[in-house]
């Protein structure tokens, strides 16, 4: 599904975000990036829809490669990687239904997105999943006047009415608390799965990503560190990611599971 | 244990040495400049007396003997300032797009800055001249200056809201896969519509008080009735232009003011 070959990053600055990293993302699977701030994680599912562009390396999505396009068809396969952003980035003077038609742009021509003539299946489709994540009732409220949790709803909705084959997950419970987290989390995964996507979340709480992912990368210094399942991630591991650290600490609460969050939120 | 260390805030210029030397120097040249100023009490006192006919004239404003010159020079004003203002801001919106150094390439934005820099450079009686020189007398040359000076105001402070948008929001629009036209209207447009259409509506107040203002060195308008009143002594008629020319720029800022606390 998705292929990333020996993918570097050095921005101008010389700061090597990426050194080489190869990962392979099968279809259905959903992977936690893990790894602490500054570790590429952002750096690296940017270059996947080449909102950074990569220095070297090769980034294919099925059969296509994307290191390398241009114009109409980097647009085009763009279309096909839906993306939920850490503080939501919808816009936030337009309407829930015109952030969520927003994900069709790639579909429509300009002036169909000017006049908001957008084809009548886009708009059943926008209101499906609307009522899908729960906001049937606030089609036509103002992004700014939701809640952190309803707008990152509408940020998934958004990212799937792109009907992508592969979503990009960056930090999305990062702004929310631990219980709207979970439910956002399983959201997503849940709609993942019952669309069969692949899907790549860069996630700082651990004890989540162990909750929700198949797969669990962990990422240090643009570097792979760990790649296995989530139940494999020791404490050795963990010290091999984010340094030296008392884990046991934070884990011994394991059944309550919401101060767990806040407890790693703090630590990590 | 009670006299601890003394503080002070620390003075703006470290070095007491520098710090005396410019306080000193500052006085010295005030004293200076204040001495070369040549006051001539007998010109001032023969100006007072002329002073004094204006502001008696002023005090009887006369509405009545030139009305139609009155009437037709407000109206000319008035079509100036909505012409400029439309003409201006659609002239401004894509200067200012341009002129966003987070949005042009290199080249478009040099271009655009270079327009915006030219306009803010001159001042609107300097501009007026040189279209009154184009163009002749009249309104023409008064409605291309201060289009002129619409596009550089407007043009610069939307440049500058545009460069301070979030960006995570365009983001978040290029990664579905929009086109760049999709990008603007979207991502963009919906974050700058309201201080572009602030700006506009505080333009058009600007205009309305500058379209009396050109029309003094000819650029048609309220100004060249006021001019061609003061040439012939009718300070009352004079006085009854002012009067009007101060209601409508209290009428429209007034107008402006309240339109604009209602967009958010």
């Amino acid at each position: 599904m998705l292929r990333l070959e020996n993918l570097v990053k050095q921005y101008a600055t010389g700061d090597k975000a990426l050194r080489g990293v190869d990962l392979v993302v099968p279809e259905g699977q959903v992977m936690a990036l893990i790894g602490p701030s500054g570790a590429g994680k952002s750096t690296l599912i940017r270059c996947v829809n080449r909102l950074i562009e990569p220095t070297s390396g090769n980034i294919w999505l099925k059969q296509t490669q994307i290191t390398g396009l241009r114009g109409g068809a980097l647009r085009a396969v763009r279309r096909r990687i839906g993306m939920i952003f850490q503080e939501y980035a919808l816009v936030e003077r337009l309407t829930v239904m015109e952030n969520v038609l927003s994900g069709r742009l790639g579909y429509v021509n300009f002036w169909q997105s000017w006049f908001r003539r957008f084809p009548q299946s886009d708009v059943a489709a926008a209101f499906h999943l609307l009522e899908r994540v729960g906001l049937s009732e606030f089609v036509d409220k103002r992004a700014d006047a939701l809640s952190g949790g309803q707008r990152q709803r509408v940020g998934i909705a958004r990212a799937l009415i792109q009907h992508p084959d592969l979503l990009l997950v960056d930090e999305p419970t990062a702004s929310l608390d631990p219980k709207t987290s979970r439910q956002i989390m399983r959201l997503i995964t849940e709609l993942a799965r019952e669309r069969g996507l692949a899907v790549v979340i860069n996630i700082h709480d651990v004890p989540l990503a162990q909750m929700f992912a198949q797969r669990i990368v962990g990422l240090r210094a643009g570097e792979i560190v760990y790649d296995g399942p989530p139940d494999g991630l020791t404490n050795q591991q963990l010290t091999t990611i984010y340094g030296e650290e008392d884990w046991n600490q934070e884990r011994s609460s394991d059944s309550e599971a919401a101060e767990l969050t806040l407890e790693a939120r703090a630590t990590v | 244990m009670a006299a601890g260390r003394t503080w002070r805030k620390p003075p703006f210029i470290r070095n007491p040495w520098l710090r005396w030397a410019l306080i000193i120097g500052a006085l010295v040249y005030l004293v200076l400049a204040l001495s070369s100023v040549n006051v001539n009490p007998d010109r001032i006192a023969r100006g007072m007396d002329r002073a004094a006919r204006i502001f008696s004239a002023f005090l009887q404003p006369d509405f009545t003997s030139r009305w139609r010159d009155i009437q037709a020079g407000i109206l000319e004003s008035l079509t100036m300032t909505v012409v400029s203002t439309v003409a201006g801001v659609m002239l401004a919106i894509p200067v200012g797009f341009g002129a966003a150094r987070n949005l042009a390439p290199l080249p478009i934005y040099l271009f655009c800055r270079g327009i915006v820099t030219i306009s803010r450079t001159f001042q609107e009686v300097i501009i007026a001249i040189v279209f009154v020189v184009m163009f002749g007398f009249g309104p023409l040359a008064g409605v291309c200056t201060l289009t002129f000076a619409t596009i550089g105001f407007l043009a610069k402070l939307l440049a500058e809201d545009i460069e301070e948008i979030d960006p995570a929001q365009m983001e978040a629009i290029r990664a579905t896969g929009s086109s760049f036209p999709q990008l603007l209207t979207y991502a963009i447009l919906p974050q700058v519509t309201p201080r572009l259409v602030g700006l506009s509506i505080y333009r058009f107040d600007i205009n309305l008080r500058e379209s009396a203002i050109v029309g003094i060195v000819g650029a048609g308008g309220i100004g060249s009735t006021l001019q061609t009143s003061f040439s012939r002594y009718d300070y009352d008629v004079s006085s009854a232009i002012l009067i009007i020319i101060i209601t409508l720029v209290m009428i429209t800022e007034l107008l402006s003011g309240v339109i604009r606390k209602r967009l958010q």
